[in-house]
């Protein structure tokens, strides 16, 4: 590969590898504790990922097969370079197919078709701290964790029920980890929650600007924060998706042309593009 | 009654903020069902003994020791971070002089009522609520308001809705500084009423700060007075305003008959 004499493996040195994979396993024993690490300039600027990045070059191996999805899609300027880098860093084939990945990092969403354990889903986050709004003291927050004293984010949630008649939050939804540490989902919409939980792939979250990793161990339980008598649920616009038909997709709203005309489709277009596949053989 | 009936013992409590100023020597205990008045001058020391005793200042030396709900006595102060905050989000409350300190102004006024049932593992938001509108109601804020951010209110509701606020878990131990202070007289008054009947009703145990010794004698059965950070005279309320023994505190009482 012409360009990249020097570097190592996956653009990190193996050091910085080991020293991201050491937190990588304490984030894996502690699941949704956010472990600081030495994150690293990365020739990329914050924003686009870069503790996502850094997490998949801790665990790439050249037999990998990697996708990169943002908002679901595998083709905009953000997924593409990132892809471009590790093929060219690493020299690791890569895919837009969720079924044949064995890495995936991604921003904004969990891809619809079900993970595997062969799989490892890697998320690009830009504030790991679900509190972060509710208690800017960064020592208030860390003992807040560490003593499970999560009211304030249940007040947050009361305030949504006695403003607006129900929990407004649609994306960044706060879930607790294995009945333990409260935890931010990165900013997918809430429709993914579910999937977090029991995911046979491992999880794991980078947040390069912030410097945390955390993860949320294959088969771990994930619970979506709630009341009793409201409780989480993801509303589904029930429009079908406009290319596949799919009625139970996460879908986008894209505007057609210049005149008003919209239409739903889904948010994932590997997931769509399969089903168009198929519909096609169908036919 | 003997030592052992006591809700709170305090012993030779001191704290020195490492210029002189602070609380030294300071020893007492307090009953359930009593309302204790820590009154004295500016800079006496009485918003410091409270701190100490609501556990936001750790003391240089003393011990506060505290009888738990189930009847043990802990030291406060050896309590683990964990159970110190449990402490103080259910058993103790701690109204501060300024609303604004000890309300979230952010927050709804039934957000504000409801944090402390939240904090303690509540999550039925329908009981949540009723709980938060029976606490308005008690302390005369309208019903109405319950979706409302306190910063729309005025001083003497913040203030009825911080008392809510803490009070709403059923705090077995209140501390109070200066909760008139800053209010307009005829504000006062109010508050001060109000203050009396949820003593009464609720057969509270309180410790008040205040500067104005009519708030004394009106709710305190016992009162201490402090200058310089020590406890110089401590009685029964009618004694000390009526017949006090030193002369600090014949100047203190005077100076408000003068007034
Ligand atoms: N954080 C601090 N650092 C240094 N000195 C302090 C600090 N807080 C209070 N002090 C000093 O300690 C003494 C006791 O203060 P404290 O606030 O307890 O008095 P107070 O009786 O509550 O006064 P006031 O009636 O004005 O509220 C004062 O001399 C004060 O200046
Ligand atoms: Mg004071």
């Amino acid at each position: 590969m012409s360009g990249t004499e020097g570097y190592n493996f996956a653009y990190l040195d193996e050091q910085t590898k080991r020293m991201i994979r050491r937190a990588i396993l304490k984030a894996v024993a502690v699941p949704g504790y956010q472990v600081p690490f030495a994150s690293r300039e990365m020739p990329l600027p914050y924003g686009w990922g870069t503790g996502g990045i850094q997490v998949t070059a801790s665990v790439l191996g050249a037999d990998d097969t990697l996708k990169v999805i943002d908002q679901g899609a595998d083709d905009t300027t953000n997924a593409v370079s990132i892809r471009r880098f590790f093929a060219r860093t690493a020299g690791v084939a890569t895919t837009t197919r969720t079924a044949e990945a064995t890495v995936i990092q991604t921003r904004h969403r969990v891809p619809e078709t079900p993970l595997t354990g062969d799989q490892i889903l890697v998320y690009q986050v830009p504030i790991p701290e679900p509190l972060r709004w509710l208690e800017p003291r960064e020592a208030e927050t860390r003992a807040l964790h560490a003593l499970g004293d999560y009211g304030v984010m249940q007040v947050e949630l009361y305030e949504d029920i006695a403003i607006h008649g129900k929990i407004k939050r649609s994306y960044d939804y706060p879930v607790e980890v294995a009945d333990r540490y409260m935890m931010s989902p990165s900013p997918i919409p809430k429709f993914d929650n579910p999937k977090l939980s029991d995911c046979p792939a491992l999880q794991l979250f980078g947040a390069g600007r912030e410097k945390r990793i955390y993860a949320i161990p294959p088969h771990t339980p994930v619970r979506s924060l709630d009341f009793e008598d409201h409780p989480f649920d993801i509303d589904h616009p029930g429009t079908p998706c406009a290319l596949c038909g799919d009625t139970e997709s996460f879908l986008d709203e894209i505007v057609t042309d210049d005149k008003g005309g919209r239409m739903f489709v889904c948010s994932d277009t590997d997931h769509c593009a399969e089903r168009q596949a198929e519909a096609g053989h169908d036919a | 009654m003997t030592r052992d009936d006591a809700l709170l013992s305090v012993r030779d409590l001191a704290l020195d903020y490492g210029n002189g100023r602070g609380v030294r020597d300071v020893s007492f205990r307090l009953w359930p069902g009593e309302v204790l008045g820590i009154v004295g001058e500016s800079g006496s020391g009485k918003t410091t003994l409270l701190k100490l005793l609501g556990g936001q200042l750790a003391p240089d030396a003393g011990t506060i020791h505290y009888r738990m709900a189930g009847g043990d006595m802990v030291d406060l102060n050896d309590l683990s971070e964990a159970r110190r905050r449990h402490l103080g989000r259910t058993e103790l409350a701690f109204v501060h002089q300024n609303p604004r300190d000890g309300l979230r102004l952010a927050v709804t006024a039934g957000g504000n009522v409801g944090e402390r049932l939240m904090a303690d593992g509540a999550r039925h938001y329908g009981r949540i609520r009723a709980a938060a509108l029976d606490w308005l109601e008690r302390v005369e804020i309208e019903a109405g308001r319950v979706d409302d951010r306190p910063t729309t209110f005025s001083g003497g509701m913040q203030q009825r809705l911080q008392i809510a606020r803490n009070l709403v878990s059923g705090p077995r131990l209140v501390l109070m500084d200066e909760p008139t202070g800053g209010l307009d007289v005829s504000v006062q008054a109010r508050l001060l009423d109000l203050l009396r009947g949820l003593v009464a009703d609720l057969g509270l145990t309180v410790v008040i700060v205040t500067h104005d010794l009519g708030v004394a004698r009106l709710l305190a059965h016992r009162l201490m007075v402090m200058q310089g950070g020590r406890v110089i005279e401590s009685g029964l309320t009618d004694q000390v305003l009526d017949d006090p023994r030193e002369p600090y505190t014949q100047l203190l009482v005077s100076s408000v008959l003068a007034a």
